[in-house]
């Protein structure tokens, strides 16, 4: 246990600002899970591998000398079409089963994406450097690396773009039929098939965004998909389904509680809080949630 | 249909008993020894495994061209038996059982990784074969009285050892203060103790002591500690990810350290992930192509790397010229005992004092290397933006003086 950072004031507002540019990020992961989450029903454990991917994306276009920030137009687009197959491909045949069944069937997409990538791109550990520079407050003792403010600041505009498009466009409102009703949907004339298929697009362009911006900030790695989909599982947990706004929140939440955790208990307890957090977590809804459940049969 | 199952059962028993009996074959046959190696061709350490494999080809097909190996009056040849483990301890061990007794391998190469080799040394133990072993340099392989595991490289507690003696001499022989950060696996942990002793012995004092976890990819929190305490040495451990990450963070938030020493920059690639952010760092290395050691197969470390790149197309990590050298080892032990009897193969192993270009051999009686230091080279940037590792130290082997203390962000 080390309380440094209660002691020193600038380190507090360190954290707090680190912890709520990752968190952003975080959100912006969770956002497409809640999605899928809410209209599919589909508990996507592949998230974290489709955000590496996205990664990836941007990382190549580093290699090849395109700006990785460009990543953040093109991977989404990629990804989008990813999305798609898989849905076409496995997603489309679990759908009306249960959670069960699509979680192993993702968690199977998850360690098909890890090995591909491992074999098509190596195992290295790689970055996009954006050459971004750094943002230095009260005296040079708080430093905020451009790129982590870039990430937050992308993350919000598509967050914003996602909200406004699912409230604006006859897609938007076709999923959010969906979500609230599929069988009324159908009967009304939403073409559902072609909803699942779009949301799950959705969120792999979602998750591609994420990664672009992942590469730029952070590393790279075929296998460090799992803690970014234990973490955007958890945000979605935390805030519930179909409340966008709780996600925000949560995702900047939990960015903060790790970068206070790191402090206090030391990096190594990093990750290993999150999971703590979310095992508490899980506890304390499945309460909540109990009252509220209905079985079909 | 019961006809056909019955068939269908016959044929493949058939079938099996003759796959495995084409396989089984003892350790040298004809004219050729074979060894055995599990390596990580796939998983997280699929890319130095392939180093590794690369190392041990390239030896081979030097010493079977140069001649091979006599003994007892006859040349034989090298030939290598790879399984890939799947960067998989419980897998290494399989398959080195599957090498021992089913293929008949008499002789085993070394894995990957220091956890691989640890879960593989018992094994190789148990059936007394002995295996030579490249890249496992954590300390607990030596200490548990192995007497058929023989490690050509320096062991994991002096990798940046020479780091704080060095250190401590520039701050004219008074302790320094040391900030570190490594992951938590076995060989970081074990490069950490080596630092604590360091310390220990100097006079240091250890004033920020963080882990990494597995996962790493974010240290800004011992950075902003580091930025608050102003530590004279940082020392960052955590394989290729604690490299890249440790760079990346450092020029980000301009963190000034008059010296920032870190294991894995070869294999992270560090100039050419991060260019000029990466100058002045220290790295800990076994070998470095400019060391000027000798042998009469690939001659000295230049010539070592010009072949290598011819055959292979990059320059070879330290990974590869000390799998290399662990070929030389096996030859000039065979030779030495001048039969095949594994136990007599042990005793001149555990005799071999050897240079070879990679270092001097000569093995403690827990197995590791005593005869080689570390190197320690430092990233040095030219205008241009092109960046080389020049040795800094120990002073006999230094091709450039070490620059210290790394200038500020702020002047560069």
């Amino acid at each position: 246990m080390d309380f440094l950072v209660f002691q020193y004031p600038m380190i507090t507002i360190q954290a707090c600002l680190d912890g709520l540019l990752l968190g952003i990020l975080f959100a912006l992961i969770a956002y497409g899970m809640a999605l899928q989450w809410g209209v599919m029903n589909i508990i996507n454990i592949a998230q974290g591998d489709l955000v590496i991917l996205g990664g990836y994306i941007a990382y190549f276009m580093y290699l090849y000398g395109i700006h990785p920030a460009w990543g953040v137009i093109v991977s989404p687009i990629i990804m989008y079409f990813v999305g798609i197959a898989i849905y076409k491909l496995v997603i489309n045949k679990v759908v009306d089963r249960d959670l069960f069944i699509s979680i192993l069937a993702t968690f199977g997409i998850s360690i098909l994406f890890m090995q591909l990538m491992n074999f098509a791109f190596g195992a290295d550990v790689v970055l996009a450097n954006s050459g971004y520079g750094t943002t230095m407050l009260f005296d040079n003792n708080v430093v905020l690396p451009n790129s982590k403010i870039f990430s937050a600041f992308i993350s919000i505009i598509f967050a914003i773009c996602l909200v406004v498009y699912m409230k604006r466009s006859k897609l938007g409102r076709a999923i959010r039929a969906t979500a609230q009703n599929a069988r009324a949907a159908k009967i009304l004339g939403v073409d559902t098939e072609k909803v699942y298929a779009a949301t799950f697009g959705i969120n792999a362009a979602l998750c591609g965004v994420a990664g672009a911006l992942i590469s730029i900030t952070f590393t790279i790695h075929p296998y460090m998909g799992l803690p970014y989909t234990i973490r955007s599982f958890m945000i979605v947990i935390v805030a519930g389904l179909g409340n966008l706004p709780g996600v925000a929140m949560s995702g900047m939440g939990l960015g903060i509680f790790e970068e206070f955790a790191d402090y206090i208990l030391g990096t190594e307890f990093r990750i290993g809080s999150v999971f703590l957090l979310l095992v508490l977590i899980l506890v304390y809804r499945r309460f909540k949630l109990s009252r509220k459940r209905e079985y079909l049969k | 249909m019961k006809i056909k199952n019955i068939l269908i059962t016959f044929v493949s028993a058939i079938a099996l008993l003759f796959s495995t009996s084409v396989v089984s074959f003892a350790k040298v046959v004809g004219d050729k020894i074979i060894l055995g190696a599990a390596i990580s061709l796939t998983g997280k350490y699929s890319s130095n495994g392939v180093h590794t494999q690369n190392g041990y080809n390239m030896a081979v097909d030097r010493i079977n061209s140069m001649g091979g190996v006599k003994v007892g009056g006859k040349t034989y040849k090298f030939d290598i038996i790879y399984y890939d483990d799947e960067s998989n301890p419980k897998r290494a061990a399989q398959l080195a059982e599957r090498l021992i007794s089913q293929d008949k391998v008499e002789f085993m190469l070394g894995p990957y990784s220091s956890g691989l080799t640890k879960a593989i040394a018992p094994v190789t133990e148990k059936y007394g074969v002995p295996m030579v072993e490249a890249n496992g340099a954590s300390r607990s392989l030596f200490t548990k009285g192995y007497k058929y595991l023989f490690a050509v490289l320096a062991p994991a507690n002096l990798y940046l050892d020479v780091a704080i003696r060095t250190a401590v001499e520039l701050n004219g022989g008074k302790g320094v203060r040391i900030a570190q950060a490594f992951e938590q696996d076995a060989f970081s942990q074990d490069v950490r103790l080596g630092i604590l002793d360091a310390a220990k012995e100097t006079g240091s004092e250890i004033i920020i002591d963080d882990k990494l976890p597995k996962e790493l990819n974010d240290m800004a929190a011992t950075l902003v500690k580091v930025k608050q305490m102003k530590p004279d040495v940082l020392v960052v451990s955590g394989h290729t990810k604690g490299a890249l990450t440790a760079i990346r963070q450092i020029s980000e938030m301009k963190v000034d350290v008059p010296m920032l020493a870190m294991t894995h920059c070869d294999a992270a690639k560090l100039s050419k992930q991060h260019g000029k952010n990466s100058q002045y760092a220290l790295c800990a290395s076994q070998w470095h192509k400019t060391l000027t050691y000798k042998d009469d197969y690939f001659k000295d470390g230049m010539t070592y790397a010009a072949d290598f790149e011819k055959e292979f197309g990059y320059d070879p990590p330290y990974q590869s010229a000390e799998s290399s050298a662990a070929l030389l080892v096996f030859k000039d032990a065979f030779e030495r005992a001048n039969t095949f009897d594994q136990k007599k193969v042990r005793d001149a192993l555990a005799a071999t004092n050897m240079q070879t270009f990679y270092g001097n051999i000569k093995f403690a009686p827990g197995g590791q290397n005593v005869d080689k230091p570390m190197v320690l080279f430092q990233v040095m940037c030219d205008d241009a933006g092109k960046c080389e590792n020049k040795v800094v130290a120990p002073l006999k082997w230094a091709s450039a003086e070490l620059i210290h203390p790394v200038p500020k962000w702020s002047e560069r």
